[in-house]
């Protein structure tokens, strides 16, 4: 981990209306780490992420992603990072080649560049079999470990992935980290929602949203020692508590 | 332009493997245009009419007779008295009545020309039409088998009567209504389907975030249609040309130009739809709904435009379906230019200015 910031957010706000979605929040993330963005549903994540990746404009504050401005220089930002949503996002009616080829048509791979891709996946996951069968015919955990190596192609700085391992087994789940793993392990640089708790763990550093505010932001060693916690559903459930009774 | 190729490959697969929609694409075009090719042309076979001849010559029995001898007339009675016609009518069962002048023969020879009205039961327009023009053939025949040998010579002049409904404004509007309708579903609808899959399924956030520029997206998923479109249009005229021996009087290429227009309008109707749509059934509903209605009911296809109280004709302008109803009736049928329906063309280039505009400004305010 070095100590270059590849996100850098200050004072960051989205308001819809009277609505304040996300409250003036600030935060790094440095290059090469595993940082959680933690919080209830409607807590703000999604929305301060979508500012992040360019398809929201900010109310106000500041914010760069991998030196761009995420006013005016979207593009930029759209070229150098990865994206995985909460809804699986490969095209069922194609199979996984001819996903893997039109996603990295889509980012400008050339048709050698896809070919050698692939050929790495097929090794990599094992995917001799599956290779020219239709998406929809897979199981979940299939496609969530294929729609991540897809975010991956185009050998992004950072990836962001909200809430990727939404209603699959604890297996897969500990499968899916080890690829997250794997991928900072080579110096991508990880930007995860989820409200699973115990996946928070697995992160370097976590911060944990609360109405459109971020209310700790640390590495999960640290919050649990702050709140003289277990682990770190218990820091979450005081953190929320506290909020309720303001 | 290479990932726009990409692009365009995918949406192709799509398409192709999805049985359902390629049925709409290529099955309803043709399934349609053929059922309302036949409903027409199966009219005009062994049409019963009623003879009316007060001069009962030489002349007049030889029309009659190659009237019989045709297969599209079988002669039901002779009348005597014109007071008898409108019983005959009313019994349903003939459709026309010819109608021989006294004195045919005698003055076909002495004065070059003699008359011949037809009353037709226009209670049902499309017949009555047909039956006038079958018998105007006929007449056009018999008048060049006299005149053979003798320039400028005698001619016999066909009056027509339209009984019951003097103006018969909604005959061989079939194939433009159809190529309409068709044009309409395949383009807006399934567009807007198209792209509200991509947003039920999540794949639209996953374009949107990619470098790919939103309009290059919807350009991508736009342009197969416009292919299919143009393809369901060609198998369209193909058919009412060769089928059904419908007229193309006017220039082909204008009315590929001006189809590649529509196409384009239904298109930005499309993209607007899906604008407001988040699902698929939602854009599938509004398409129906929004555009199949009115293009049925208010287009002029079936139902006269000038027939309707001024409010519906009001909302008929707002149509674009009308406007390019009026522009092939006008190429297909008349045969006229660019200098007869420019209006109309240009009504619809602005019409799609506008639909274009309003979904490039709701999509803007999504992004906000």
């Amino acid at each position: 981990m070095s100590e270059e910031n590849v996100i850098e957010v200050v004072e960051l706000t989205k308001k819809f209306g009277a609505f304040l979605a996300v409250d003036a929040i600030s935060f790094e993330v440095k290059a090469g780490e595993i940082f959680g963005f933690l919080g209830a549903n409607g807590a703000g994540k999604t929305t301060a992420m979508k500012m992040l990746i360019g398809i929201s404009k900010p109310s106000s504050g500041e914010a760069s992603v991998a030196g761009f401005d995420v006013y005016t220089q979207t593009e930029l930002i759209k070229k150098n990072i990865g994206y995985m949503s909460q809804k699986f996002a490969l095209y069922d009616d194609l199979t996984v080649r001819e996903n893997i080829t039109f996603f990295g048509g889509i980012y400008g791979l050339s048709r050698s560049t896809i070919k050698e891709k692939i050929k790495v996946l097929v090794t990599d996951l094992k995917l001799e079999n599956i290779i020219d069968q239709l998406v929809g015919a897979l199981p979940l955990g299939w496609k969530q470990k294929l729609s991540f190596s897809v975010s991956l192609l185009h050998d992004p700085k950072i990836v962001f992935l909200d809430e990727p391992t939404g209603g699959v087994d604890p297996i897969t789940r500990r499968q899916f980290w080890e690829m997250i793993y794997n991928a900072a392990d080579q110096g991508t640089t990880i930007f995860v929602t989820t409200h699973y708790m115990d996946e928070a763990e697995y992160c370097d550093r976590v911060s944990i949203m609360v109405n459109g505010k971020i209310e700790a932001m640390d590495r999960p060693k640290r919050l649990k020692e702050q709140f003289e916690a277990s682990n770190l559903n218990e820091v979450f459930l005081k953190l929320a508590r506290n909020s309720k009774s303001d | 332009m290479k990932r726009f190729i990409g692009f365009v490959r995918k949406e192709f697969y799509h398409i192709y493997r999805d049985k359902r929609s390629l049925f709409i694409l290529f099955g309803m075009p043709i399934a349609q245009i053929l059922l309302f090719g036949f409903a027409i042309t199966n009219e005009i076979n062994k049409v019963e009419i009623a003879i009316l001849d007060h001069a009962k010559d030489a002349t007049t029995i030889e029309i009659i007779n190659k009237m019989a001898s045709s297969k599209y007339f079988s002669i039901n009675r002779y009348l005597d008295a014109e007071s008898q016609v409108e019983g005959v009518f009313k019994q349903g069962k003939i459709k026309a009545v010819i109608n021989f002048e006294k004195d045919f023969g005698e003055k076909l020879i002495k004065n070059g020309q003699s008359t011949i009205q037809v009353i037709a039961d226009a209670t049902d327009p499309n017949t009555a039409n047909s039956i006038t023009n079958y018998i105007q053939s006929i007449i056009q025949q018999y008048n060049q088998s006299i005149n053979i040998n003798q320039a400028g010579g005698t001619q016999v002049f066909m009056q027509t009567h339209m009984a019951f409904n003097p103006e018969i404004k909604s005959v061989f509007m079939f194939v433009p209504g159809v190529m309409t309708i068709i044009l309409m579903l395949v383009s807006a609808m399934m567009t807007s389907i198209s792209i509200t899959r991509e947003k039920e399924l999540g794949t639209m956030e996953i374009l949107l975030v990619s470098p790919l520029k939103p309009f290059q997206v919807v350009l991508g998923k736009v342009v197969p249609y416009i292919l299919l479109s143009i393809i369901n249009a060609i198998i369209i005229v193909l058919l009412s040309i060769f089928i059904f021996k419908m007229p193309v009087q006017g220039s082909l290429l204008l009315l590929g130009a001006e189809s590649v227009l529509f196409i384009i309008t239904s298109l930005s109707l499309g993209i607007l739809i899906s604008t407001i749509a988040e699902t698929q059934q939602t854009a599938m509903m509004i398409s129906l709904m929004g555009l199949m209605l009115p293009v049925i009911l208010l287009s002029g296809f079936i139902f006269p435009i000038s027939s309707m109280p001024l409010p519906l004709q009001l909302i008929s302008n707002t149509i674009p379906a009308k406007w390019f109803i009026i522009i092939i009736k006008g190429i297909m049928l008349k045969g006229v230019g660019i200098a007869f329906i420019w209006k109309e063309t240009v009504i619809l280039f602005d019409m799609t200015l506008f639909f274009m505009g309003i979904s490039i400004y709701k999509y803007k305010i999504r992004l906000e």
